[in-house]
């Protein structure tokens, strides 16, 4: 389709099925039908094979004229391109829509206690019992798990061979009694995650993607398209627009529901674009040795800036060169969340003892304070992006491993 | 602006680089720093006159190549890495840069073209080698014209044909030229711990100078930050040689039965510094794509000599340890290039420098 048709298209399906008077969910599964929910997705399941450009027009469409799109946010969509990528025609159309309408919503059950970097070593049992797996073990580091109808799953199915063969990769209903679900309070007071108990828990034999023993390899997926956010292009992103109708209202209360683990992450990063504004205001700024610390910070933001612009522009161009890998930048920015944490410091000196909404920008400094260290822990550690970047980057050797053979003699937690 | 070298300055660099792959070698270095002059007189006409390198940055107008900063930097951090000895930084960079964004018309037409053949060899006489507020306070014009005052670290003062110097009077700063034969002036080689960059103390008692422009606070500064992002990138070619030395030492040196850059302790090591250095080199390498579009920010250039500064010093401290014992021995070449790394840490301003001098450009007033 040329991009003018796409636009009238999308322009006219619009005029005929939308109304604000909807249901989300009515209205969401007339966008599935018609196939402009996941345009960038195959015409056999639910999209158009849609590439990139042709995404952005129908985005652009739905941006102009204020309409709704597909459910977009949080660990659905890890579930949705995982299945899309390796389930079988009838998981496709079991989970696909319904993830689309929002009416499920989906978490990731894979790091554990007792594997965190080396997600690979995960000790969640599965047992096969006839037509159904039952599953015991503990899973942590569940955004969204607290309101998930299904949960994308890493278990082990076999002890007797080395780790990274022995793991399948299941879908699992939230939904049911041997499902226990905890709020896990991080160190800075808020509660973006879960921890997820699972109790002779059920998952039926057609929930498993894939085949047994092919969990690794479907995980990769899942946590390479995690990494890329989504580089295929999304379907039609939300709107910012307050406009009445049923299904804006339902609409907000959900973006409510999916952003709420998140209102902490721009302080995790340091809130560097913070520090000039409040040196200035606090006098901080005629301190030289704070000067020096401001300038040390203000170096590494504007270098990662200038990096990050150099990497993307030599990803356009295919140049054969190496580049630093995406670990090198999310080094860097933990280095520089840091700095900025040393900075906030600095500039409040005693006041940084204080924190709530008396405190410095309402909470923001204290928060952020307390916050950093979350960023060179999630998404793999700081020591982890740093035997990548020696190892793909700098082409140095992998150490020796401690972990080969069957999976059942390997040390691990207890 | 553009992101990312073309194809044609790529090509430009591989030129230089295969130039000084066969005439900047470090056994060469090593010759060339017993000597007094310190660089080869051969290699310095091939470089001017076949290669046209002396005047890629100067205008065409006045003899030059009429590049700008870009090309520049290419030549620069080609030198860097291999540690070239000779006059290049002293009077195609400092003395180039000084003519052309300090001298007036008549000056420019009379000495750049001699500096971008490669035909003279000046060397920039500057009084303070720490900051640009320094410049011109001990070098004075007396109310007769003469010149006087001690200027403790000259590069390439020795070697020089002719020397150019910034220096103070009742009216201001500005520009002068000096024979070398000029009555009242002594030149005494120093001890310098990069011998591949020699230095030399030059001092003027009732000298005569010819008066060569008027130098403005703004020109003078901006001639410090031009210079400064040339060092730079000298700085980032020596930098990102040492640590691909580095790295590949690492990988095939063997202790308790495995390639040390198999060790995670080095591994982490080395992953820290290749962030240092593309922070460094990608930082370094926008500003002068931005002072070629003419769309630079004012506090970049002391940004970078900062960032790159404390890249190129760490990197050097690394090289040795990684390398243990002997790298700490006179027989290995890591020492050349750790003693260039120290010498163009403070060079033009230290790093605790250039980050007060980018905070003021950023806004913030002197410190109390």
């Amino acid at each position: 389709m040329q991009l003018s048709e796409i636009k009238a298209a999308v322009n006219q399906f619009i005029d005929e099925a939308f109304s604000p008077d909807l249901s989300l969910v009515a209205w969401r599964q007339r966008l599935v039908a018609a196939g402009w929910a996941a345009p960038m997705w195959p015409k056999a399941y639910f999209g158009r094979d849609f590439s990139p450009a042709q995404v952005a027009v129908v985005n652009e469409v739905f941006q102009a004229r204020g309409v709704v799109g597909a459910a977009q946010l949080g660990p659905r969509r890890l579930a949705a391109e995982t299945i899309l990528a390796h389930g079988s025609d009838a998981q496709k159309h079991r989970y696909l829509p319904k993830i689309l309408t929002g009416e499920h919503a989906w978490c990731q059950l894979f790091s554990e206690p007792g594997s965190g970097s080396d997600l690979a070593g995960a000790s969640t049992k599965a047992e096969r019992q006839g037509d159904v797996w039952i599953m015991n073990g503990q899973k942590v580091w569940n955004t969204s798990a607290h309101h998930a109808d299904f949960g994308i799953l890493v278990a082990r199915s076999d002890w007797d061979v080395p780790k990274h063969q022995g793991l399948s990769y299941f879908l699992i209903n939230m939904r049911q009694p041997g499902v226990q679900v905890r709020p896990l309070r991080q160190m800075n007071g808020h509660a973006s995650f879960n921890e997820v108990f699972l109790t002779d828990a059920r998952v039926d034999h057609n929930d498993l993607l894939g085949q047994e023993g092919e969990g690794w390899a479907i995980a990769t997926t899942t946590l390479s398209i995690e990494r890329q956010g989504f580089a295929r292009g999304r379907g039609p992103t939300p709107i910012h627009r307050e406009i009445t109708g049923r299904v804006f209202e339902e609409y907000a209360k959900e973006i409510a529901i999916d952003n709420e683990p998140y209102t902490w992450y721009p302080q995790r990063e340091g809130r560097p674009d913070l520090v000039l504004q409040r040196a200035e205001a606090t006098g901080a700024i005629n301190d030289p040795v704070i000067r020096q610390e401001m300038a040390k910070l203000f170096c590494l933001t504007e270098a990662a800036k200038i990096s990050a612009n150099r990497v993307a522009a030599e990803r356009t161009r295919a140049d054969n060169q190496v580049l630093p890998a995406g670990s090198l930048g999310k080094l860097g920015a933990s280095v520089i969340a840091r700095q900025a944490a040393h900075v906030h410091t600095m500039i409040s000196g005693a006041e940084a003892m204080l924190s709530g909404p008396e405190s410095a920008e309402a909470g923001l400094i204290a928060e952020t304070l307390i916050s950093v260290p979350a960023i060179s822990i999630a998404g793999g550690t700081d020591e982890i992006q740093k035997n990548i970047i020696a190892e793909r980057v700098l082409g140095m050797p992998k150490e020796q491993r401690m972990d080969t053979g069957p999976f059942r003699d390997i040390a691990r937690n207890n | 602006m553009q992101t990312l070298y073309t194809d044609d300055q790529n090509q430009f660099r591989s030129v230089v680089s295969r130039f000084l792959e066969a005439h900047a070698t470090t056994s060469q270095a090593r010759e060339l720093q017993e000597t007094a002059s310190g660089f080869d007189q051969a290699v310095w006409h091939q470089m001017s006159g076949e290669l046209g390198l002396v005047g890629t940055h100067l205008p065409e107008a006045y003899g030059g190549f009429g590049f700008g900063m870009i090309e520049l930097g290419i030549v620069l951090e080609e030198m860097g890495r291999r540690l070239y000895c000779g006059p290049f930084f002293s009077s195609a960079v400092l003395s180039g840069l000084a003519v052309a964004e300090l001298a007036d018309e008549a000056n420019k037409i009379e000495l750049l073209p001699k500096i971008a053949s490669g035909e003279e060899r000046v060397a920039l006489v500057l009084d303070d080698l720490n900051q640009v507020e320094g410049i011109g306070h001990q070098l004075m014009i007396s109310d007769q014209g003469l010149l006087s005052g001690t200027a403790p670290m000259v590069i390439d003062g020795l070697s020089a044909q002719r020397l150019l110097v910034i220096a103070g009077s009742a009216t201001g700063l500005g520009l002068y030229q000096v024979d070398k034969g000029a009555q009242g002036l002594s030149i005494t080689p120093r001890v310098s711990v990069d011998q591949t960059r020699k230095l030399a103390e030059v001092v003027f008692v009732d000298t005569a100078t010819q008066f060569v422009g008027r130098v403005s606070p703004e020109a003078l500064n901006r001639f410090w930050d031009l210079a400064s992002v040339a060092l730079s990138h000298e700085m980032i070619g020596g930098a990102e040689r040492l640590l691909e030395d580095t790295i590949a030492y690492t990988k095939l040196r063997v202790q308790f039965g495995r390639p040390i850059g198999s060790v995670q302790a080095i591994k982490h090591r080395c992953a820290d510094l290749l962030l240092t250095l593309e922070f460094a080199k990608a930082a370094t390498q926008h500003v002068s794509f931005s002072l070629a579009a003419g769309e630079e920010e004012k506090h970049h250039p002391s940004m970078v000599k900062a960032m790159v500064s404390d890249c190129y010093r760490d990197i050097a401290i690394a090289a040795i340890q990684l390398r243990g014992g002997i790298g700490f021995t006179w027989e290995n070449d890591t020492h050349l290039w750790f003693r260039r790394a120290k010498c163009s840490e403070v060079l033009l301003g230290t790093a605790g420098y250039h980050r007060e001098r980018m905070i003021q450009s950023l806004g913030g007033q002197d410190a109390a």
